[in-house]
């Protein structure tokens, strides 16, 4: 997981604004189900968990599931109220987290 | 999907709902690009054209683009050193963003040196092995599959320009060959499909006409980046043939020719396909 996620947002908004975020992980997302070459299992390993939180609060948080697919691609809204910092976590399976922050200001 | 659902329903019914098929197969209506005189197709058209609206929205997007994940990794081992040489690609060739471009477009090109056509992958792998001194990338592995698309990524939206006269005829030829030759159990040929039948609905999906513009191309069904030899294989595998060896002079050969079908194609690298 050494790549660094993709995050896409706008740079400024409005003062209560509804803007577009829009994130992809790079992950191999191993499902669990899958035989190697040997016909062992491969072990499942995927991103369990992905949250937004924006100054501190929750925006946008889920629970994913081995179904889905590779480099998951997730996006969502949230409303602009004040300028501020959105932090994005996605959690592994194996415990470690990837975050990433990216900072929005308020149209004058 | 859409045809599919919509063509159930038309087989339920009635008339009036086939013609409503016809409809909305014109919502998927495939845009190419007049050949140039003597070529095998009348319009060339992308694979792009082939997919459905959600895969084209997942190509348009450069966030969306999971191939792109493939470019930005690349773009950093780009300016790393690596080899005993101390050099990086960059040590040489400067900023890819101007260096590169067009420079895949091109690709399969001919070596004086080698005496034979070269192809992006083995490019990549010669200056790794003589100007860096570092160990070549094996086939398929991430690190070449990733440099060989950030590489071809600077060229995209450039037409594809293969010059197949020269030297580089009889391997022209030989591509030409094996295009139309029938192997494997089913007993087909790559035209068999991609020439004679493109557009077809088959194995629940379009047949396109093979056009290489796109590669190495994210594949939805394989979750990562597929470089063009490893499709062939794959093609071949699916004809039940035994395929030939990646970067083999036979796949250097169809690679070639079948650029040269696709030329003037805008190249899409890195692409999203099924």
């Amino acid at each position: 997981m050494a790549d660094k996620p993709r995050i896409k947002l706008p740079k400024e908004a409005k003062k209560g604004e509804i803007i577009q975020i829009k994130t992809l992980v790079s992950h191999l997302m191993e499902s669990g189900q899958r035989k190697d070459a040997q016909g062992k299992p491969i072990a499942r390993k995927i991103i369990n968990k992905f949250t937004c939180e924006f100054n501190g609060r929750p925006v946008f948080s889920c629970a994913l599931e081995p179904a889905i697919s590779a480099n998951p691609y997730i996006q969502f809204d949230a409303r602009i109220d004040e300028e501020g910092t959105f932090k994005f976590a996605w959690t592994d399976d194996d415990g470690s987290v990837v975050t990433a922050e990216e900072k929005i200001a308020l149209k004058a | 999907m859409s045809i599919r659902y919509g063509s159930l329903a038309g087989l339920a019914t009635a008339a009036l709902v086939l013609s409503a098929v016809a409809t909305s197969g014109e919502e998927l209506e495939r845009k190419g690009i007049p050949a140039p005189p003597g070529h095998v197709f009348q319009t060339i058209i992308s694979g792009y054209q082939f997919r459905t609206k959600e895969t084209r929205a997942l190509q348009d997007d450069d966030l969306e683009n999971p191939g792109f994940l493939a470019v930005e990794r690349a773009a950093d081992v780009w300016k790393t050193v690596d080899g005993g040489e101390g050099k990086s690609c960059m040590s040489c060739h400067g900023e890819a963003e101007k260096t590169m471009k067009g420079v895949g477009a091109a690709m399969p090109k001919w070596s004086e040196k080698l005496n034979k056509p070269v192809n992006l992958e083995q490019q990549i792998n010669i200056c790794r092995t003589e100007h860096m001194k570092a160990e070549p990338w094996a086939f398929k592995s991430k690190e070449l599959t990733d440099m060989t698309t950030f590489v071809r990524f600077q060229s995209r939206g450039l037409p594809v320009a293969v010059k197949a006269d020269g030297p580089m005829s009889p391997w022209f030829e030989k591509g030409k060959e094996i295009y139309y030759t029938r192997v494997g159990q089913l007993d087909l040929a790559c035209a068999s499909c991609h020439e004679k039948n493109n557009g077809k609905f088959m194995r629940a999906d379009f047949l396109s006409q093979g056009q290489t513009n796109g590669f190495p191309t994210y594949r939805l069904r394989d979750q990562r980046l597929i470089p063009l030899h490893e499709r062939f294989e794959g093609c071949m595998f699916d004809v039940r043939g035994v395929p030939y060896k990646p970067l083999s002079d036979e796949f250097l050969a169809l690679e070639l020719y079948v650029a040269w079908r696709g030329i003037g194609l805008p190249v899409e690298t890195p692409s999203v396909r099924n």
